[in-house]
């Protein structure tokens, strides 16, 4: 049973843990409730009936990102910028590695910045690339919600990271 | 410079491929025509880039995986179906307060040997496994070569069980043990499929007390006997049923040539 469970869920780890990472907003945190989401999911296995695998799962990332949220603090950002993905030196130049790990800390920080459930919404959407229904099922609101998270997510995050005209 | 108002939800669901096809047609014309909701929807696709190629999304940190693992491997034995352990430890504790290792292992074989007669077959090969698995003593030779496996028994049973390699089907070959089952020593070859263990116990056959071919379930582990050449064989483990039969007929298939 261990290994059916492996084998489903496994595969999902960068997307539980990046979600969780974009929830708690906290590098350390995020570890641990992602080791907790997988132990909760491991003891309601026989709970998932079929279904797809990676929605099941976030669903346990988000309750226990939540859990862990409400037992800290009340959703301030604390976490301080990143040394973020070391420079490939076979693929890069130090410029340009420095050029995009500098836009890819510029995206995460405003993606953090967003207030809750519209960073939710935006990082199912456009990161885990969950459907309108998935994420409706998986947040636990209408489609339609759903749709006016995100378009007000992706203004938001286009007002930040547009260069004022 | 701001799209039409009632058009704003069909440019996110033409970005997000949530349209229907009509819908689809219906605004891929307006933007044809409407220069402010042509330049929305630029602005959709560039944000969807930089979050798409910018390397937003995280990446789980090095030995995340390996702490999941081992966690989850901790709940498994926990959760592992808890009678045929605590008949181990409920026939061995009683003595294990007495004293030493010797009287430990001597009150064992006694154990073994008086609660024979009382139990199935079935739930003493249960426990033979569970043991196998829970005290470190899996294997007294281990190897994958069955050339080392095999003549390691000859010295040790009056028998020659079919040590096979495996591992081209999904059952590499873990080693071989030396267990007892109804008061006699049999062979235990131990195979792994994934992270499970199967033990495959072989004797010869003696009677026609023992069932010819059964397969059954006890306490959460598959059980399945056959008999082939003079041999009992019994695997288990808590692999499903299916793999416990590809094995026995991988088994058949080739220890009959």
């Amino acid at each position: 049973m261990a290994s059916r469970f492996e084998e489903l869920f496994l595969p999902h780890l960068d997307a539980a843990y990046s979600l969780a990472r974009y929830l708690a907003r906290d590098a350390v945190a995020a570890d641990d409730i992602v080791q907790e989401s997988y132990l909760r999911a491991f003891r309601s296995f026989a709970s998932y009936r079929g279904g797809d695998a990676k929605s099941w799962l976030l669903a346990i990332v988000r309750n226990c990102s939540f859990d862990w949220s409400k037992s800290h603090r009340a959703g301030v950002d604390t976490e301080l910028p990143e040394p973020d993905a070391l420079p490939d030196p076979a693929q890069d130049n130090p410029e340009s590695a420095a050029l995009r790990a500098s836009e890819s800390q510029r995206v995460r920080s405003s993606i953090k910045r967003l207030p809750e459930p519209f960073r939710e919404t935006l990082v199912l959407r456009e990161l885990e690339e969950l459907s309108y229904k998935e994420i409706a099922q998986l947040t636990g609101v209408p489609v339609g919600t759903v749709m006016s998270r995100l378009a007000r997510a992706r203004q938001m995050l286009m007002k930040e990271l547009e260069p004022p005209q | 410079m701001s799209a039409c108002s009632d058009k704003e939800a069909l440019l996110h669901g033409l970005l997000d491929g949530e349209l229907d096809a009509a819908n689809v047609l219906a605004c891929e014309a307006h933007l044809r025509e409407c220069a402010d909701c042509a330049a929305e929807f630029e602005r959709l696709l560039m944000l969807r880039g930089r979050l798409r190629s910018g390397g937003a999304r995280y990446v789980a940190p090095e030995g995340l995986r390996s702490r999941i693992v081992a966690k989850l491997a901790a709940e498994t034995v926990d959760a592992r179906p808890k009678s045929a352990a605590r008949r181990i430890r409920r026939g061995v504790l009683p003595w294990a307060f007495g004293g030493s290792m010797a009287a430990v292992a001597a009150a064992l074989a006694f154990v073994v040997v008086i609660r024979l007669p009382m139990q199935g077959i079935a739930e003493e090969l249960v426990a033979d496994h569970v043991r196998s698995t829970l005290v470190t003593h899996l294997t007294d030779v281990e190897t994958s070569d069955r050339h080392v496996v095999k003549p390691w028994f000859a010295g040790k049973v009056d028998f020659a069980p079919p040590v096979l390699e495996l591992s081209d089907i999904g059952f590499p070959l873990v080693g071989g043990r030396l267990d007892y089952v109804r008061g006699r020593t049999v062979a235990a070859i131990v195979y792994r499929r994934r992270q499970h263990i199967i033990n495959v116990f072989v004797w010869p056959v003696s009677g026609v007390t023992e069932p010819m071919a059964a397969s059954l379930r006890r306490d959460g582990y598959n059980l399945t006997g056959w008999r082939r050449g003079g041999l009992q064989f019994w695997a288990v483990s808590d692999v499903d049923a299916g793999d416990l039969q590809q094995l026995k007929q991988a088994l058949i298939a080739r220890t009959a040539d």
